[in-house]
């Protein structure tokens, strides 16, 4: 069992071991998590998204080497698809980040999605409060090659890149609502290939089209090559320029209590499930609903708005 | 709270100079495909980064490739590195090319289960799976 005192420590297998402890869902590792909780709050959240293929781990592995050398301690989740089909996961993020791995100051684990939508697991906040009571200034979170629809990485991260690739999809592509408005920052990957520039217009009219303020962070867009590593010390530069002008704007404050309010929200809905689905395995009553559903003598709906009237107690 | 879930988390390495990962990554797929966690760290690995990776990922399972012949001091070491490094409990599988003669060296070392040349997957996932009964 991991304590406390080792985890704010910074020690590596105390916090990871805690780490596995929530993504079992052991009672003692929510406990400990209570406990450690007033130590979190200090780190920089970043998330980095995409669609899959586009090179966000091979930037990452280019951020921890600009945020290291400004002297930052950093942790990296990734979060990898879990298979609908037997369950498991390869977990292969960390391979483009491997040289990082004995570096005292460099955290970085990866964790399977688990059948969570969204784009994370569902421990993945859990998880940023460990790494950031255990001292790491900068926690970046990978979300899963995401498609245009997953978004739990804006209730976890205070500051988003979107990383794409030249040629994929014109004007409409940009102006589409979804993952595109979520960014921050703004990166074009693979940046030696032809249309990375036509690519960087389109962003730039989507932007352009905007309604803006004076106090609102204008999203930025940069070209990387994260192979070669041209352009991410820019890119790492941007996300504390972007750190630096919330904390000038209350931004800052505002963002962390909506974050707050959105974990909060998400354990209770997983806490209210939890006890819905208890009782309705051993409801007496759900039984006898299914069963007069089966013979179609209630129909579907009003079956489930009578069932769940009753859980609520109304 | 909820309810707790088991998933065997294994660490897929292969230590050192031995550039043939085909083998490697075809283990890791049959144990995704048997439903477990695998974290593939790729090629050329040194010993502390293995151990490091192990920690970082809280795995019960390192899973070694080595088809250099250099299976016994390489285990050796490590057995050695996961005890000072608080591994204890974390187990160490090794498959690749390991002749017959070696297998009751790897075990008096302490290494949980071996996978020579001609192992099926079926045999694999059994013999992971049984380090958890």
């Amino acid at each position: 069992m991991p304590n406390a005192d080792d985890i704010r420590s910074g020690n590596k297998l105390a916090g990871a071991r805690l780490i596995q402890l929530i993504e079992k869902s052991d009672p003692n590792g929510f406990k400990l998590l209570k406990e450690l909780y007033p130590d979190s709050g200090n780190a920089f959240i970043i998330g980095i998204t995409g669609s899959p293929g586009v090179g966000k781990s091979t930037l990452i592995d280019g951020l921890i080497e600009a945020f290291r050398k400004m002297d930052f301690k950093v942790a990296v989740i990734c979060v990898d698809p879990t298979s609908p089909f037997s369950g498991g996961a390869i977990l292969g993020d960390r391979i483009r980040m491997q040289r990082h791995v004995t570096d005292k100051g460099v955290f970085i684990r990866s964790m399977a999605s688990r059948g969570h939508k969204g784009g994370l697991s569902r421990t993945t906040k859990d998880c940023s409060v460990v790494l950031d009571a255990m001292g790491y200034d900068i926690i970046i979170i990978e979300s899963v090659g995401a498609g245009q629809a997953e978004f739990d990485i804006i209730k976890i991260a205070h500051s988003i890149g979107v990383v794409s690739i030249p040629g994929a999809g014109d004007g409409i592509q940009a102006v589409k609502a979804g993952i595109l408005e979520t960014a921050n920052i703004f990166i074009v990957n693979k940046s030696d290939r032809p249309d990375a520039d036509a690519t960087v217009e389109s962003l730039k009219m989507m932007l352009n089209m905007r309604f803006s303020s004076q106090t609102e962070w204008l999203p930025r867009i940069y070209k990387t090559n994260a192979l070669d590593k041209t352009g991410i010390t820019i890119v790492a530069k941007a996300f504390l320029s972007h750190l630096k002008f919330m904390r000038q704007n209350d931004e800052w404050t505002r963002k962390r209590n909506e974050l707050e309010r959105l974990y909060f929200q998400s354990l209770l809905e997983d806490l209210v499930m939890e006890k819905v689905l208890e009782f309705m395995a051993v409801s007496k009553e759900v039984e006898a609903a299914i069963k007069s559903i089966g013979s179609h003598e209630t129909d579907p709906i009003s079956a489930a708005e009578q069932i769940a009237d009753k859980i609520l107690g109304f | 709270m909820m309810k707790t879930t088991n998933k065997i988390r294994v660490l897929i390495a292969k230590p050192g100079l031995d550039g043939h990962d085909k083998g490697a990554k075809i283990v890791a797929l049959a144990l995704r495909d048997a439903g477990m966690e695998v974290i593939y760290s790729g090629l050329h690995q040194t010993l502390d980064q293995i151990i490091e990776t192990a920690i970082q990922e809280t795995v019960d399972v390192i899973g070694l490739s080595i088809m250099s012949g250099a299976h016994l001091p390489i285990c050796e070491k490590l057995v050695a590195m996961m005890k000072e490094n608080g591994l204890d409990d974390v187990r160490l599988s090794v498959g690749g090319v390991i002749p017959y003669q070696d297998i009751p060296k790897l075990e008096k070392m302490g290494v949980a289960a071996i996978f020579p040349g001609g192992s099926s997957f079926k045999e694999i996932v059994a013999g992971m799976n049984q380090l958890f009964d």
